[in-house]
């Protein structure tokens, strides 16, 4: 589809360091007139993007669309973009009406006849006064560099990209250096500055609170991947993942369950909520400290004990214990704290996210006479070694401790841990441990994730790069020791006599 | 009041660097200014400026330093500038230890290598004292190579990347990016590897001597050969000439930012 809107478009852009990848598969469409804001950490990408559309980095694969034809080779002296840099990159050998013109003084405009030419001394004299006029310093046409304030020389560095006309500005991190207090009035400026030019704005940042306010887009980075991609609200309000809930703003981050029709279970409670999962699955459940509701104790959905507050200006932040978790509320509300106190927490104010699986964990496990960990009814030998630290196995299958205590784990109960790229898939049914049957098989760019579901019901998520169809029938193989075991419960209770 | 007074200060720690330079730069200044001025019996005249210049061989002198002094600058320069760049490419992998490799030579004794270079440039076929200048400017450049590329190479891996990004995002290509942002922000380093290169050339005529055998005579031939005649005057004359026209040079680079320029007054 094209849409003629689409000032720029990042297309499957990747680039890699050697074996390191700053930035991966990204994708994004940036309309005319936007203004679009790259957040994450450091070291998410955001900044490797952004040079990639000044052309200061190649792009190792994809395409960099600008007004649909590909720049991604174009050198940056050649692109219709301008930069605002972290640390302005003002040059200091010129003055503020020079480095200003530098662009200027270089720039070929083609005349009435098609003829190209340079601008005369007149027309660079008025933009530069009308650049300086936009950024409120008139009067420091003749000033050097080096007798600006941090303030000055970064309106100054703002200046001298926009008086290029660029079709897109480019702002690295650009109020970085600056303290809180000129940071809130430039970022007011800049939402100002973008209203009346016009230009599309790409701006790079790691401070949320900035993001939300300047930006039309947000789009959420880390670890050189996209996390989400939206408006302000949308990304406060609907996270797309646990990363994304943290960082924008402050969040309460509880794994749960969803009960199907609605409903989810955290914090020992069945909560309704608005969004819904399949019944049973895994989900990280996010809820933010202004929409939880402090009651008398008794009258809440949870209780817990209010064990600290601090004033934060204007509101109150409380932290609860509910058992052993904790819940960060604000309220206006002064209340005692060191006392028990119940919560509510309305539907609208759950947000719930599938979570990502990292490996697969077995609770109800435990170790049968051969010292096999039973996991679905199967034994898969396993290390009972790694229960007790410094242990050998002696000729009978007993652990032997460090200090010579002899261990029998026989039924011991366990909790087995299998990660994604441990378990191995077999064509051969009768092969491996265990066998079952493909549910599920979702394709992750450079593999497959695999769910095969034994007759007991039980699960094995796994990650390989061959296609399974669903309801093939496969052996599974997990090696000894890719199996991570807890005991549950202490090993003395094991120790023999 | 006496006791705060004989209170130990920072300053204090100037003194010996101060009667340094009254005893080693201050008073043979003045004793140079001193004979240059003055006659045989002491009285004040401008009889010792009138002798040089009426002498053409003395001009002939002095327009060949120059002529050999601004040469060899400029050689060093446009040699040594591409050098230090090279160097100073982090992308390149130079370390330190690959600079050291163009400082080296100066560790050996200046007579030595200059004698040395004389008998090698000799076997390539440039005989000295039939091409003495030729072998006079491959001796000097040698010698004055390194001068130049340490403080080129210092000013340039301290240059800020990112403004020769800015040229470049504001529109001007790879060679309008060198004359307009690389050569300015290097100028300080090019202006000290100029007088590190231009003065010590005038004067040195060992180099001269030996690569042209003795068929130049540079500036610093005309002091020697003064002093060693007993000619104190004439020969004080002629160094406050190449005084002069340090201050001269010194005076149109003095809008340069030299590395030491935050450095205070004595006091």
């Amino acid at each position: 589809m094209k849409d003629n809107n689409i000032i720029i478009e990042l297309k499957n852009v990747s680039k890699h360091y050697g074996q390191t990848y700053a930035v991966e598969d990204f994708n994004l469409q940036v309309k005319k007139g936007e203004f679009v804001t790259f957040l994450g950490p450091s070291g998410c990408g955001k900044t490797t993007t952004l040079r990639m559309i000044a052309g200061f980095e190649v792009p190792t694969c994809g395409q960099i669309l600008l007004n649909g034809r590909d720049i991604s080779s174009l050198p940056p002296y050649e692109r219709p973009v301008n930069t605002v840099f972290q640390r302005y990159a003002l040059f200091p050998h010129l003055d503020v009406y020079d480095n200003i013109a530098f662009g200027l003084k270089l720039k070929r405009v083609e005349d009435e006849n098609g003829k190209t030419r340079r601008l005369t001394r007149r027309e660079i004299t008025e933009k530069v006064r009308s650049a300086l006029k936009i950024v409120d310093l008139e009067e420091y046409e003749d000033r050097d560099i080096s007798t600006l304030s941090g303030g000055q020389q970064q309106r100054i560095a703002i200046a001298r990209a926009i008086v290029n006309e660029p079709e897109i500005l480019l702002l690295d991190e650009p109020l970085g250096a600056l303290d809180l207090k000129m940071r809130k009035d430039m970022q007011l400026e800049l939402k100002e500055m973008h209203k009346k030019l016009g230009i599309t704005f790409i701006y790079v940042t790691h401070d949320q609170e900035e993001a939300l306010t300047l930006s039309d887009t947000v789009v959420v980075m880390k670890d050189g991947m996209i996390q989400q991609i939206g408006t302000p609200e949308g990304i406060y309000n609907e996270p797309a993942n646990a990363f994304v809930a943290d960082f924008i703003g402050e969040s309460n981050i509880y794994s749960g369950t969803a009960m199907g029709g609605l409903k989810v279970r955290f914090l020992g409670h069945v909560f309704d909520a608005l969004d819904e999962f399949e019944k049973n699955e895994k989900v990280d459940v996010v809820v933010r400290p202004e929409d939880i509701k402090i009651v008398p104790a008794g009258e809440g959905q949870v209780s817990g004990r209010l064990v600290s507050k601090i004033f934060k200006g204007i509101h109150y932040e409380y932290l609860m214990m509910v058992g052993r978790s904790e819940v960060v509320i604000q309220d206006t509300k002064s209340l005692d704290i060191d006392r028990e106190a119940g919560i509510i927490i309305e539907p609208d104010g759950i947000h719930i996210m599938a979570k990502e699986l990292t490996a697969n964990i077995y609770d109800d496990a435990y170790i049968d006479k051969n010292n096999n960990v039973v996991i679905s009814e199967r034994p898969f030998p396993c290390d009972v070694t790694q229960l007790v630290p410094g242990s050998t196995l002696d000729g009978e299958g007993y652990v032997i401790g460090p200090d010579g205590t002899v261990y029998d784990f026989t039924d011991a109960d366990v909790k087995a841990s299998i990660g994604l790229g441990d378990i191995e898939i077999l064509d051969d049914v009768d092969a491996g441990e265990a066998q079952g049957s493909v549910v599920a098989s979702i394709y992750k760019g450079d593999h497959y994730m695999l769910t095969v579901r034994t007759a007991e019901d039980e699960d094995f998520v796994l990650d390989t790069e061959y296609t399974y169809d669903e309801d093939d029938r496969v052996g599974i193989h997990v090696k000894p020791e890719s199996i991570a075991l807890t005991l549950k419960g202490e090993a003395k209770k094991y120790a023999k006599k | 009041m006496l006791k705060s007074n004989l209170r130990f200060q920072r300053k204090f720690l100037a003194i010996p660097y101060a009667v340094f330079m009254l005893l080693f730069v201050v008073a043979p200044m003045v004793l140079i200014i001193g004979y240059a001025v003055t006659n045989g019996s002491g009285v004040p005249s401008t009889e010792n400026l009138k002798l040089f210049f009426s002498d053409r061989n003395n001009v002939d002198t002095l327009t060949v330093s120059l002529l050999i002094g601004l040469g060899n600058t400029a050689l060093c320069l446009l040699i040594g500038y591409p050098t230090a760049m090279l160097l100073a490419k982090k992308e390149l992998g130079f370390t330190m230890a690959t600079v050291l490799l163009f400082i080296m030579p100066m560790w050996i004794n200046f007579v030595l290598r200059t004698a040395a270079t004389r008998d090698l440039i000799y076997w390539m076929g440039l005989r000295g004292g039939e091409h003495p200048y030729a072998a006079t400017m491959v001796g000097m450049v040698y010698n004055y190579l390194p001068f130049t590329i340490l403080p080129l190479y210092t000013t340039m891996i301290k240059m800020d990347k990112s403004l020769v990004e800015a040229s470049y995002d504001l529109g001007a290509r790879p060679a309008q990016t060198f004359v307009r942002t690389v050569i300015p922000m290097t100028m300080p380093g090019i202006v000290s590897a100029a007088m590190m290169v231009f003065m010590p050339t005038m004067s040195s005529y060992v180099i001269s001597d030996v690569m042209g055998e003795r068929k130049i005579s540079l500036i610093g031939n005309s002091i020697q050969l003064y002093f060693d005649q007993g000619l104190w005057h004439m020969g004080s004359l002629v160094a406050l000439i190449m005084l002069v026209i340090i201050l001269v040079g010194s005076f149109f680079t003095r809008n340069v930012e030299t590395e030491d320029d935050a450095r205070g007054g004595l006091w």
